[in-house]
């Protein structure tokens, strides 16, 4: 099953390592990983993707909270909650592909952010599956390059991560 | 007030403030300022060891025999990746140390300078934490971060990296009085609620067991144990790291359990209906095969200090996460509390099993005229020190045989590497205990090719007079290895026959010290009294052993528990 587990870190040099390093030595998967300081700026924020059967889970959470700088962790997929991932992708667009990748893009409610003769940099934004389905959507070939920040997640309603 | 003291000051006083008196370690460029500052106080002693990787192990058996936190000190680079195996060692068994470590400037990390290495990054996944402090106003304030989390939850070794110019710049010295980390709470008392279903499933268990671990030892919960088990009229085995949580002849004692534990405390590991696992982690040379451990309503009440241990490898019906000395408290005040007794005709039945299971006598061995048997070395050890010797010793067959015939009546008497198995272990942990115990009795059960791993601390026992006595079993070969390919491997003995050893008299002599060779079961015990009659002596006894003996029962690696091979099978 796949989880996104919220985590709260010290914001101090090392911090993520530990963290990656958890998961390497334990052979944990890391599905995507995305990090970046909170509003207080002695704390982090990370988001893991991971899968695994629930007592892997377990043990990774349970194995996080021992991290001497990690200050919380939930796993956001137990209840409601949003997620959200960033994708910038360039493709080919040129000649009769150039007005489908443009229909494309909205019908995704992409933006397009650049612009050359022979292609566009479009930007999505959407759960991971729905990012998924736009590159499953277009031509492979036209695909020049893509990024992606990996996913970031947060608990609906009342639900707050915060110490 | 303003007076400041350079980094190297700051160390030696924090020390002092933690009323460290021992320091193991080994000068280098990048700690000379805290050796310069060692050289000028007196409130500490350092040792010198002879190889950094004899520093940790000696602080690490100076933590465990002494309920006290280990220290030492070592130098960048070479110094740190020295000390990697120890402190890996401690790590595995949950020693609570503080390791100092030099590092180059801070202006140089990252350049590859001379005797430069990632100390924070080698020893991260082999400490409990570690540190590199870049400015010395946080070096106080960081040491004492050290010691607080090396000791408290489930200790471990801490290790602080401290760059030379850190050791050179200067600050006011302010010492926290306490630590308080938004990051770190260690779990404290143990639920309620669990304890008192785990005592309702005690008081009503028909076949109940009991099965302590290093938890047991390390949070110093013997007398609490030994209460507990009392009352519930259980039989209760000891792992290999909790030898001596419960006393070794007292009856309701089953020995050790395990791959080389005896029949009696395995089959009572898989046959009974309640199992109280306290301060253990359910780990494969004490379980076996989890697959065949685990039994169709069987209950488990798991009390630990870490969460991470509960469920890890074994589904647990009832955890309690806490120190186990409290748990144990509120469990005992629960038992007296109510009239419910456990139940003495289901015990009886148990019991007369278990009597069964002890009847075949698994430990017994073929005795001899002519070759020296090594359980009867041990056992001999055991009578001639009154079972109050406190025994370090290394890793293979010797070690499994001291487990075996040395009775730990107390805990903190049984030294070993259980975790990571690191041989090489046995000098330095004996060198660390008797400085921690001054007085006691110290033997150090070895073998030839152990011993060979960290000889070089003979010069170390000389130089500070640390009386220790070695208990060689020399067989010739890398026994345990040995046995397995005899079992596993087609009896073919791939590098496993030690040529060309040492004259080991000569060798002690060569160090200062003094030597017995003993050849004839009828010399065993004259030269251990010879060696125990002379306290301030290092003695090194070498004794040539049954090249053929092997450690029983044996569980093989990936069976169950109760699928043991006895010496009588063969």
């Amino acid at each position: 099953m796949r989880h996104i587990l919220s985590i709260l870190l010290e914001n101090e040099p090392g911090a993520l390592s530990r963290v990656v390093g958890l998961f390497s030595a334990r052979g944990y998967n890391i599905d995507s990983l995305s990090v970046a300081t909170t509003e207080d700026t002695t704390m982090s924020r990370m988001t893991i993707v991971t899968h695994g059967s629930d007592d892997i889970i377990e043990q990774i959470t349970k194995q996080l909270n021992k991290l001497i700088e990690v200050v919380k962790v939930v796993d956001i997929t137990e209840g409601n909650h949003i997620e959200r991932e960033l994708m910038l992708v360039k493709v080919r667009a040129s000649g009769k592909d150039r007005d489908e990748m443009k229909r494309m893009a909205d019908i995704f409610r992409g933006r397009i952010l650049d612009v050359t003769d022979k292609s566009y940099t479009i930007e999505l934004t959407g759960n991971s599956d729905k990012l998924d389905a736009f590159i499953a959507a277009i031509e492979p070939g036209t695909i020049l390059e893509t990024v992606r920040t990996g996913a970031s997640g947060i608990g609906r309603g009342e639900r707050i991560l915060k110490i | 007030m303003s007076q400041t003291i350079t980094g190297a000051e700051i160390v030696v006083r924090c020390l002092a403030e933690e009323k460290v008196d021992f320091v193991f370690g080994y000068p280098g460029g990048a700690v000379l300022n805290i050796y310069d500052e060692i050289f000028k106080q007196d409130k500490f002693k350092h040792v010198l060891v002879r190889h950094e990787q004899a520093a940790v192990h000696a602080a690490d058996a100076y933590s465990r025999s002494s309920q006290r936190i280990g220290v030492c000190l070592v130098t960048s680079g070479p110094g740190v990746t020295n000390a990697v195996t120890g402190i890996a060692t401690a790590y595995m068994d949950s020693i609570p140390m503080v390791i100092l470590s030099g590092q180059v400037p801070t202006a140089y990390i990252g350049q590859d300078a001379f005797q430069e290495c990632d100390t924070v990054g080698i020893t991260r996944p082999c400490v409990k934490h570690n540190f590199l402090v870049k400015d010395v106003r946080d070096l106080a304030s960081t040491i004492k971060k050290a010691f607080y989390i090396a000791s408290t939850g489930r200790p471990g070794p801490v290790l602080v990296d401290i760059p030379k110019d850190v050791t050179i710049n200067s600050c006011k010295f302010e010492y926290p009085e306490t630590i308080s980390m938004r990051s770190y709470n260690p779990a404290g008392k143990g639920h309620s609620g669990q304890i008192k279903k785990a005592v309702q499933l005690l008081l009503d268990a028909k076949r109940p067991m009991i099965y302590t671990g290093g938890g047991v030892v390390l949070n110093d919960a013997a007398p609490q144990l030994t209460k507990l088990v009392r009352l519930l009229g259980a039989p209760v085995t000891n792992t290999l790291m909790g030898l001596g949580g419960y006393p070794a002849t007292d009856p309701q004692y089953l020995g050790m359990p395990g791959m080389h534990g005896t029949f009696e405390a395995n089959q009572a590991m898989q046959d009974c209906d309640v199992l109280l696992a306290v301060g253990a982690r359910f780990d494969d040379r004490v379980i076996g095969n989890p697959g065949h451990f685990f039994r169709e309503g069987r209950k488990i009440i798991h009390i630990d200090i870490d969460p991470s241990s509960i469920s890890k490898r074994v589904k647990v019906d009832v955890p309690i996460v806490g120190y186990v000395r409290d748990v144990l408290d509120e469990m005992i005040a629960q038992v007296q509390a109510t009239d419910k007794r456990p139940d003495a005709a289901a015990l009886k039945a148990w019991w007369t099993r278990i009597k069964e299971w002890q009847s075949r006598n698994c430990l017994k061995y073929k005795a001899s005229d002519e070759l020296i048997k090594p359980q009867f070395v041990v056992e001999k050890l055991y009578e001639i020190t009154g079972g109050d010797a406190i025994v370090t010793s290394d890793v293979g067959q010797h070690q499994m045989w001291a487990a075996q015939y040395y009775k730990f009546d107390k805990p903190r008497r049984w030294i070993n590497s259980g975790g990571l198995g690191t041989m090489g272990v046995g000098l330095p942990y004996a060198m660390g205990v008797q400085l921690a115990n001054p007085d006691a009795t110290v033997a150090c059960i070895t073998g030839e090719a152990s011993i060979q791993m960290c000889i070089q601390e003979l010069s170390t026992c000389k130089q500070y007079h640390i009386p220790v006595k070695i208990i060689n079993l020399n067989n010739r070969y890398l026994g345990m290895v040995r046995q397995w390919q005899e079992f596993f491997y087609g009896n073919r003995h791939a590098e496993s026959y030690m040529n060309a050893l040492p004259d080991f008299v000569k060798l002690a002599e060569a160090y200062g010290h003094h030597g017995i060779k003993v050849e004839k079961p009828g010399d065993v015990e004259g030269a251990l009294r010879e060696a125990f009659k002379h306290k301030e002596k290092l003695y090194f006894l070498d004794f040539i052993t049954d090249q053929t003996e092997n450690v029983f029962p044996m569980v093989p690696g990936g069976k169950g528990l109760t699928e043991m091979i006895l010496a009588e099978d063969l």
